[in-house]
């Protein structure tokens, strides 16, 4: 509050009196270089105490928790050990459910992959209308997992005669599938892969564009000067090798977007009564069991915990492995 | 730069395990409680959860506001209500009074609910002892039943008369007419949108004259006789009879009354809209009976009204509970009957209810008095997962009942083992 008396100093007091007026100030001291680490904890301390209180104390929390006999709270006494990892490992339903996600993964990643570059290579090559198809594969990104699971659920893939995949076969004579209660053959995996590519291909058909965009068009000159023939050698040798960056980038995020798998899954599958034991993700099965009724928050916490090592184990190997980062040669 | 792909992987690491705490953390705080700050005289909170029928909300705060000793504020809780209770039951920001489906065992071993049993004491008899059981832990009370709400078969007597079948007295009955009454347009039979492992959970375990947990809280379905009745439940899939996909699942109508099937298992509820819908010309039936033993069997249930172990006003939110789920029998006649469809708690209002009389309500009424069973007190969470994922594999995977029935009933055995501790 003091600033606007020093400002109020009258003018052509010279050099010096400007340096004093400077020294003199608070305003001045407050915004100099020595209070630097006070401006970097305004500015970084929300953001810490965020952090620390949204993250870190309930991923904590969570480890604590994993160690107790914690029906229906949250401050346990009944300490177990390792009882719940060891209740979590030897859970066949718990097992069953990374290896749902294991083969969820092992197909939406190299799928969607595949569908989104090739969408982004049409679309690039085209000379009239791009943006307007650019916008058109893209827009389903900006609907939400719930809407499009239920719209898949309710309309297109609906077990009665009417639903429009029903009523597509009913054209040819086949009879109606009960799409997401059939387990041989699991048409379900249909439904939770076709909805998840709708959504995600757009988003990755963007960043591949991007990619595209950046490739130098001398090079495809230099290779047909070179004799590559324009089509499969071209894209080859040329185009695929310049996307690396891109599908470095998209891979991962496919993959994490994979272990985070829970809407569309839970909103295609679950009733009122629970969930089916097939096409169950961990995360799914851990929010029953921790925070379903049966609020077994140790067991829950434990399956949480197993679950973040996996996922961590994964990403270093998987960095390390496509070189995540590395300098570009 | 290496750093950046451990970056991406450790916050994908927290974002799934703070992700856990975190919503529960969320819960607690994302919510007004109800429970209004100023004002003369104590307030209470009331929970219930949301009702399809029109009317109720009103009739309910109706109720609380004619309540003088107290100042209490219902809330009406759309969504997922058994887990916003069970998150808010874990702070102080919860409900003093809230309507459950329960309590759970462990809601009561947790000590989150509180005891009731001085205040039913007086009226105990009068109450439908079959709902009234699992409420009752260790010879104490710690809910009060609110409604009785019942399941059965409806089916339509002149699709099943076109066809020729008599209406299903046993469970090989209902397979032969199930499949009879299937059609290119019309399915024989919906027992939800899973085939039948949610709805059905216990019931053809009753039906074959077994039960989940015995009296004194062994497994109550280790016997061959389970095995053979839940094969046949794969039968009603195989033969393609049931009805899979449909819009709605089994607590509604619809499926039957667009003639999607000719036979559904549904609430006790729906009747009302079938009647508007078909008349006369339908009909209810119990879970038929399966084998030597069987007898029939429906599945009854009701919400409790408990107290809160966190509310700061006990006495008052227990007195306003008894108030009006013991002393009032008006309102709770106005609120099983009035709005929705549901039974009477007490024994002496259902007989009086005008509605129950006739016709297939009346038939329902019965079979919920004979053959009414409820899922005992000590059938967990973690059983019912284990025990409706095993009948889900029988049904759909064809997987074989007696291996499945013998995995649930060593988990099941370690549940009870767990609960008979402490």
């Amino acid at each position: 509050m003091t600033a606007p008396t020093a400002e109020a100093l009258p003018d052509g007091q010279g050099a010096r009196g400007a340096a004093e007026r400077r020294r003199r100030t608070p305003g001045a001291g407050f915004f100099g270089p020595q209070r630097r680490s006070l401006w970097f904890w305004i500015f970084v301390g929300p953001f810490a105490l965020g952090l620390a209180l949204f993250t870190y104390v309930p991923l904590a929390w969570s480890v604590y928790l994993s160690f107790f006999d914690a029906h229906n709270t949250v401050t346990p006494t009944d300490f177990v050990g390792l009882g719940n990892y060891t209740s979590m490992l030897t859970d066949g339903a718990f097992l069953s459910s990374l290896g749902t996600f294991a083969l969820f993964t092992l197909f939406i990643v190299p799928a969607t992959y595949a569908l989104s570059l090739a969408l982004a290579v049409m679309v690039n090559r085209l000379r009239v209308a791009q943006a307007f198809f650019r916008s058109v594969f893209f827009l389903p990104t900006a609907c939400s997992y719930v809407v499009a699971a239920l719209i898949w659920k309710l309309s297109l893939f609906s077990g009665v005669r009417f639903g429009l995949a029903n009523t597509v076969l009913g054209w040819f004579g086949a009879d109606q599938t009960a799409w997401l209660s059939t387990t041989h053959p699991p048409w379900y995996w249909l439904v939770i892969v076709t909805v998840r590519l709708w959504l995600q291909a757009g988003f990755y058909m963007i960043l591949f564009l991007a990619g595209l965009q950046r490739i130098s068009p001398q090079l495809y000159e230099a290779a047909a000067v070179d004799g590559a023939r324009p089509g499969w050698q071209t894209f080859r040798h040329i185009t695929f090798p310049q996307l690396r960056a891109t599908s470095v980038a998209v891979v991962l995020l496919l993959v994490i977007n994979a272990f985070q798998a829970f809407d569309e899954f839970y909103n295609l599958l679950s009733d009122a009564r629970g969930y089916p034991p097939y096409a169950r993700p961990p995360l799914v099965y851990l929010y029953y069991t921790a925070l379903g009724r049966e609020q077994n928050l140790g067991l829950g916490s434990a399956g949480a915990v197993i679950l973040a090592l996996i996922i961590a184990v994964a990403t270093v190997v998987q960095a390390r492995w496509l070189g995540l980062g590395r300098k570009e040669d | 730069m290496t750093d950046t792909g451990t970056g991406i992987g450790r916050r994908g690491l927290l974002a799934a395990t703070g992700g856990l705490a975190l919503t529960g953390l969320l819960a607690a705080c994302g919510s007004n409680t109800g429970r209004g700050g100023g004002g003369s005289g104590p307030g209470i909170s009331q929970w219930y959860h949301q009702y399809g029928e029109p009317g109720v909300e009103r009739a309910v705060k109706r109720y609380a506001d004619s309540y003088k000793k107290a100042r209490v504020t219902v809330q009406w809780r759309p969504g997922d209500y058994d887990r916003q209770t069970a998150a808010a039951l874990l702070t102080d920001s919860g409900p003093d009074v809230f309507e459950v489906n329960g309590p759970t065992l462990d809601q009561i071993r947790g000590g989150q609910v509180v005891d009731l049993t001085a205040e039913i004491e007086p009226v105990k008899d009068d109450f439908n002892q079959a709902v009234l059981a699992p409420k009752i832990w260790q010879d104490r009370i710690w809910g009060i039943s609110q409604t009785v709400d019942t399941q059965v078969l409806y089916y339509r007597k002149s699709l099943l008369k076109d066809a020729g079948v008599e209406p299903p007295r046993t469970l090989d009955a209902l397979v032969d007419a199930a499949r009879k009454l299937t059609t290119a347009q019309t399915k024989g039979l919906f027992l939800g949108n899973d085939g039948g492992a949610g709805v059905l959970g216990g019931t053809p375990l009753f039906a074959a004259g077994l039960g989940l947990v015995t009296e004194d809280g062994k497994v109550g379905f280790d016997d061959p006789a389970a095995a053979r009745t839940l094969g046949k439940i794969r039968r009603l899939y195989a033969d393609k009879s049931l009805l899979l996909g449909a819009p709605t699942d089994w607590s509604d109508p619809a499926a039957f009354l667009q003639e999607l099937t000719a036979m559904q298992w549904s609430g006790l509820w729906a009747l009302p809209q079938i009647q508007q819908t078909f008349g006369d010309d339908f009909g209810v039936l119990p879970f038929p009976a399966d084998g030597p033993h069987g007898t029939p069997a429906v599945p009854v249930g009701a919400y409790a009204s408990a107290v809160s172990a966190r509310s700061p006003r006990k006495a008052e939110a227990k007195a306003f509970a008894s108030w009006l789920w013991i002393e009032r029998t008006d309102l709770q006649q106005d609120f099983a009957l009035s709005y929705g469809f549901h039974i009477p708690a007490r024994t002496s209002l259902a007989k009086k209810a005008a509605r129950l009389r006739t016709g297939a309500a009346a038939d329902a009424v019965r079979y919920a008095t004979d053959h009414g069973y409820a899922e005992p007190l000590r059938w967990t969470t973690a059983s019912r997962t284990a025990y409706q994922d095993a009948l889900s594999r029988v049904i759909k995977d064809g997987a074989d009942p007696e291996s499945e029935l013998r995995t649930v009933v060593r988990k099941v055995d370690a549940e009870l083992a767990r609960v008979r501790k402490r």
